[in-house]
């Protein structure tokens, strides 16, 4: 992999360069938390950022998406709109990245996502990287670090970030600020290992996955499921913030007096109570504790089983998002039966 | 994916659009049983009407167009290409919207989709075909796959059951199967109230009396409500039929049918693309399958 250096005080100009490869989007405060929004100038990024409300992924899986029209004589015509859009997301964190990766898993296979894979071809991404927070636990998912996903990866070695170029367009993207990037050298290196190191030992939380969708299967009938049964709201907070959940659920409207109408996708829950419910009203999931379980065994033994690792990447969102407090770490320490776990 | 920054001349979401319907005419709207029609389709796209192959056990997302998409099993047999039969119950809101239709009227469809019936480990073999109430409407499709291509398998007995004469699905054509010498074709009711049934009488498992079976060699293909499954599964087992060879079609909430929305799950397999056929031992497996 080519990998260069930027001096840190060379960041603006880069960033007013890479416009020219698309809009850029970046993390912006809002209400004392992040989102991933449209810059209206640059110095609204805030690259320190901990975590955004919501991941990238709703870049790439919109919350609500047309697919087709429909129009009567014409049939079902597929929506393109947007999908050419060429966007830069600025300052995504490994673990986010990983994510997007666990999704193109899912949405290649034998039936391409085509709408998922046009975004994903047409917005660029810049990762950085990030230092944990209390409910950061990426390292102990094996999510800390992503090799590839990316155009651009910045990691803070001090006076400049460590630059690894992962695309073709993010090669593009260093020649096109010319002189901007330079060669990097051992000291560069060895700074790069030092603070490697120290972020390692930052972590305060983790988790133990070795084992652990062999431990789901067989505790499949423990009490704990019930217990989170009765405390979890089936808000679906932890599905909507969480950036490896796709599910989603399709809509057909028609407009007032026509008989044209459009077919959209929008993102939906595990923990809805619909979510299993067949025509005629039976529900194969129709306790809150089945849908809390299934959710946990679906992400930590059934992904398991299809993509080889679970789909969890550790950010910590749905810990903050869960109105009840439900903590995915205490849940899968609590199904070990083992205390809390430092770092993983 | 990332490496492919120039967009291809025409976009796959109007190339290879796996969400894509095709539109396809209600040519027939038989009433079979009350709330249960069978509709016939054909593509306007002459050509694809006759390209449209698929296994038995397979199944379509039909659209109503400005109502939505549902997942339907298949009910005609891919020896019989050109049209594509769909036996549905009015039960929800797509198949309500589905009945308002006529004949000419559009709908829009898309697959196959799921495994189907594994067609060619099951060559060679008996079939047991068991069907109970509205089990039969994937399962006509192995019947009659079975019988266009009667020398592929050996020994073949279907057993149906519905509660009443006026229930059982294609029931016409299932009556016209019990004087043929090449198969046993056991057809029951739970009671008949017309008084006018020559079949059997009896629930769908005393049927095992009447016939006769070599499990080892045989493959069972099972369909039918909760009831079908709890006598009929262990009694299976209990015959010596392997679990590896006991298959069954579920039913799940589907909204892609390609293995995208999540909803028809099943512990780690997707309905729609592992399934809907499952062997006993899957079934056995996986949480909340049955």
């Amino acid at each position: 992999m080519k990998i260069l250096k930027l001096p840190k005080e060379k960041l603006d100009f880069f960033a007013v360069v890479v416009q020219q490869f698309g809009e850029v989007h970046a993390p912006v405060e809002q209400d004392g938390q992040y989102a991933f929004k449209r810059l209206s100038r640059w110095s609204e990024a805030r690259l320190d950022y901990h975590r955004t409300i919501l991941p990238p992924k709703k870049y790439f899986l919109p919350p609500c998406e047309v697919l087709f029209r429909y129009r009567p004589a014409v049939g079902y015509q597929p929506e393109t709109e947007g999908l050419d859009d060429r966007l830069v997301l600025f300052g995504v964190h490994a673990c986010d990245i990983y994510a997007l990766n666990i999704l193109d898993q899912v949405f290649a296979g034998p039936y391409p996502d085509p709408y998922y894979q046009a975004r994903r071809r047409n917005i660029a991404i810049i990762g950085i990287e990030c230092q944990p927070d209390e409910r950061c636990f990426c390292r102990s998912m094996r999510a800390g670090f992503v090799h590839h996903g990316f155009d651009l990866f910045f990691y803070d070695i001090g006076d400049y970030y460590l630059t690894m170029v992962g695309t073709a367009r993010g090669d593009d993207m260093v020649l096109a600020t010319g002189p901007l990037f330079q060669s990097v050298t051992d000291a560069d290196i060895d700074e790069y290992k030092r603070r490697s190191a120290s972020r390692h030992l930052a972590f305060t939380l983790g988790v133990e996955i070795r084992d652990l969708s062999e431990i789901v299967e067989m505790e499949y009938h423990a009490r704990i499921w019930d217990e989170l049964g009765e405390r979890c709201l089936s808000c679906g907070s932890c599905s909507m913030v969480c950036p490896t959940c796709y599910c989603y659920d399709v809509n057909d409207d028609v407009a007032l007096g026509s008989r044209a109408g459009r077919r959209s996708r929008t993102w939906d829950s595990c923990l809805f109570a619909q979510h299993a419910l067949v025509a005629g009203g039976h529900n194969f999931r129709s306790s809150r504790a089945s849908r809390i379980k299934f959710r946990y065994y679906h992400k930590q033994r059934g992904f398991v089983e299809e993509y080889g690792r679970p789909s969890c990447v550790g950010c910590g969102r749905c810990i903050a998002a869960c109105p009840v407090h439900i903590d995915i770490t205490e849940v899968i320490n609590q199904l070990r039966g083992v205390p809390h776990v430092t770092g993983g | 994916m990332l490496q492919a920054d120039e967009s291809p001349a025409r976009p796959a979401v109007l190339t290879q659009n796996p969400y894509q319907p095709h539109m396809a005419r209600i040519v027939r709207v038989y009433k079979m049983v009350p709330d249960n029609y069978l509709f016939t389709v054909r593509f306007l796209d002459d050509a694809l009407a006759m390209r449209f192959s698929y296994r038995p056990g397979q199944f379509v997302m039909l659209s109503v167009p400005g109502v939505g998409e549902a997942p339907i099993s298949i009910s005609s047999s891919p020896s019989r290409p050109g049209v594509l039969e769909m036996c549905v119950r009015r039960v929800g809101r797509l198949t309500n919207a589905l009945y308002r239709l006529k004949t000419n009227d559009v709908v829009g469809v898309r697959g196959p989709y799921g495994n189907g019936f594994p067609t060619e480990q099951m060559a060679g073999r008996d079939l047991l075909i068991a069907a109970g109430g509205l089990g039969m409407a994937p399962l006509r499709s192995l019947v009659w796959y079975a019988l266009d291509n009667r020398e592929k398998f050996s020994r073949i007995v279907l057993m149906y059951g519905a509660r009443n004469p006026g229930e059982m699905l294609f029931r016409e054509e299932l009556v016209s199967l019990v004087d043929r010498s090449d198969m046993t074709c056991l057809l029951t009711v739970d009671a008949d109230p017309t008084g006018t049934w020559t079949n059997h009488i009896g629930l769908l498992p005393t049927m095992f009396d009447h016939a006769t079976l070599d499990p080892p060699r045989t493959y069972a293909a099972v369909c039918g409500p909760p009831a079908v499954y709890k006598y009929i599964l262990e009694r299976l087992v209990e015959l010596g039929f392997s679990k590896n060879r006991i298959l069954m079609s579920l039913e799940r909430r589907m909204k892609c049918g390609v293995g995208k929305c999540g909803h028809c799950s099943v512990g780690y397999k997707y309905t729609c693309l592992h399934g809907p056929i499952f062997t006993y031992w899957d079934a056995i497996n996986l949480p909340e399958m049955i």
